[in-house]
């Protein structure tokens, strides 16, 4: 069902090429709820290039945040496979780091002990986990507020803070869920702006949750749309803007053909989930 | 300009607060005077007010009030270590916590203070008795409060140290715990008060050490206004201490 694109699902019994670092392979997971079972997710399958920024677009409740914390090892029990540079792997792994779509600073902790998190719990004595820590407080924009609490700051600020300190464990796979979803459309814009410079920066391969069409254009060299339950690759497009980008690209006509394209994708999906919300809520009412 | 505000606001606080107690104090003396309250059972606020320098000079209270002091110090250390402690444990094992945090709540709320006997036999009229019934009467606020401050961990935390590949030991010292801690020093605050009534209550009954055996005597002695000028000492502990446990929690958790 639905159109797959031949990338979507590499043959099992085929290699996947080499310059893929994260291969995902037949996806599936059911979660057993009082009103029966719900496939969140299912034959899933997409590759992360090195250094490629991916996308995974989707309307709200097609499974991505599953896929998400599959691909993180945080939700055992699923159907499929996860592979990091050709090893499969099951739990939590080195080379994933995770950003998560709640807020996740720890508020006991000034900004430069939150972003020295990974790096003292592995260990590094203190001076030298603090200087590399700074370097990726400068690279989100927070230099001088190394010594403020997350209470004292604004929450597209508390965000990097929790970018800041995932990129500090310096991880291979940078796999973030729907990061500036509590933003507004202005810090959203600036935000992007910030990731595309860090990922120009460290070459940094990402894996981006989103629902947001301009984001996932403004940021990704591809992007994986989602269908809705069961939630399934339906395309996977590619974005053949020029990089370095900046938030300007927005206004290009180039842009809006591709915004135009995965939302023609997209339309579909979000028009059935909300229409199965709507009954949802409906039959749920005595 | 708002810190000013704040500090205006706090010391704004203070004030009506000594307001409210003086507008009290006023009140009853008014009432005694009239006659509306009986002078027999309720000492004149003057009074009171007047014998605190008699007692700390006649009746020495400041020796007594060191006592209770350092029995409420060793009572609470102890509440800390064991109520974090037994806590945690029951935090982490679920059967555990099930077979016994009903009982241990209920424990809460029993007249510990009535099983003075049992302690006067373990460990006679002795300093011991008095710490162990604190520790006793401390203990299930700072449980139950611990159980669920280290339960209440939002998971999204808790997720991020798993993705960072914390080990347990690391897991609970640098996220469960720092999480829990405002909700472990409310159980530790509501241990201390629990402690202190103790405390002071079993000196009381067993008539031995501190301000509790002090304010036993004056009753004795039916001095009613420096029996209630021994309480006003009672409150300056709890005071004291509830000061210390503020202090010390902003210490180990500066941002919030
Ligand atoms: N722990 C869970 N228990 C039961 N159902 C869940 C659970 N997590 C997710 N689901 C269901 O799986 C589907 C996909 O959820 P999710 O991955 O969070 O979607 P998205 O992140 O795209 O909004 C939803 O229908 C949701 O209700
Ligand atoms: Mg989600």
């Amino acid at each position: 069902m639905g159109a797959i694109g031949t990338e979507a699902r590499p043959a099992q019994a085929m290699a996947p090429p080499p310059d893929w670092v994260l291969v995902v392979e037949d996806l599936g997971k059911r979660f057993d709820t009082p009103d029966g079972a719900v496939t969140a997710v299912d034959g899933v399958s997409f590759g992360v290039r090195k250094g490629e920024f991916l996308s995974v677009i989707g309307p709200s409740g097609c499974g991505k945040t599953t896929v998400f914390n599959i691909v993180g090892g945080l939700e055992p029990g699923y159907q499929g496979r996860v592979r990091i540079g050709g090893e499969e792997v099951r739990g939590p792994h080195k080379s994933i780091g995770m950003v998560f779509q709640e807020e996740s600073t720890f508020p006991w902790r000034t900004v430069l002990e939150n972003v020295s998190f990974p790096l003292e719990v592995a260990g590094v004595a203190r001076a030298e986990r603090h200087q590399r820590a700074r370097r990726f407080i400068s690279l989100v924009g927070l230099a001088g507020f190394e010594n403020r609490y997350p209470s004292e700051l604004s929450g597209g600020m508390r965000q990097r803070v929790a970018i800041a300190r995932t990129l500090a464990f310096e991880p291979t796979i940078l796999l973030m869920d729907e990061p500036f979803a509590a933003l507004d459309e202005q810090t959203r814009l600036i935000l992007g702006d910030k990731v595309l410079q860090i990922q120009q920066e460290l070459a940094q391969t990402t894996l981006l949750i989103t629902h947001n069409i301009t984001e996932a254009v403004q940021l990704s060299d591809r992007i994986v749309v989602m269908t809705f339950r069961p939630g399934r690759v339906k395309r996977i497009v590619e974005i053949d803007l020029p990089r370095p980008r900046t938030s300007e690209i927005v206004g290009s006509e180039a842009f809006g053909r591709y915004v135009a394209q995965v939302w023609n994708d997209l339309r579909e999906e979000a028009t059935r989930g909300m229409a199965e919300s709507e009954i949802g809520a409906l039959s749920r009412r005595p | 300009m708002a810190a000013g505000e704040r500090a205006l606001g706090a010391a704004g606080a203070v004030a009506f607060g000594i307001a409210v107690i003086a507008a009290a104090t006023a009140a009853v003396e008014g009432l005694l005077r009239i006659g509306l309250l009986n002078r027999y059972i309720v000492p004149l606020p003057s009074e009171v007010l007047a014998s605190f320098p008699r007692i700390v000079v006649e009746e020495n209270i400041l020796a007594p009030f060191v006592v209770t002091c350092k029995e409420c110090l060793y009572a609470m250390l102890l509440v800390a270590v064991f109520g974090i402690l037994t806590g945690t444990l029951l935090h982490r094992f679920v059967a555990l916590r099930a077979a016994t945090e009903t009982w241990v709540a209920a424990l809460a709320s029993a007249p510990i203070a009535l099983m003075y006997p049992l302690f006067l036999v373990l460990f006679g009229r002795s300093a011991t008795t008095v710490v162990a019934m604190g520790l006793i009467a401390g203990l299930p606020p700072a449980i139950l409060k611990t159980v669920e401050g280290l339960g209440g961990t939002r998971r999204v935390l808790i997720n991020v140290g798993r993705s960072f590949n914390l080990t347990a030991g690391q897991m609970f010292a640098k996220i469960l715990l720092p999480a829990a801690l405002p909700n472990i020093f409310v159980g530790l605050r509501l241990g201390l008060i629990f402690c202190l009534i103790n405390i002071v209550g079993v000196e009381f009954m067993i008539n031995f050490g501190g301000l509790g055996h002090v304010i036993n005597e004056l009753a004795e002695r039916y001095d009613l206004p420096g029996t209630y000028a021994a309480i006003g000492f009672v409150i300056l502990v709890s005071i004291l201490f509830l000061i210390l446990t503020e202090r010390i929690e902003r210490c180990l958790q500066p941002g919030t």
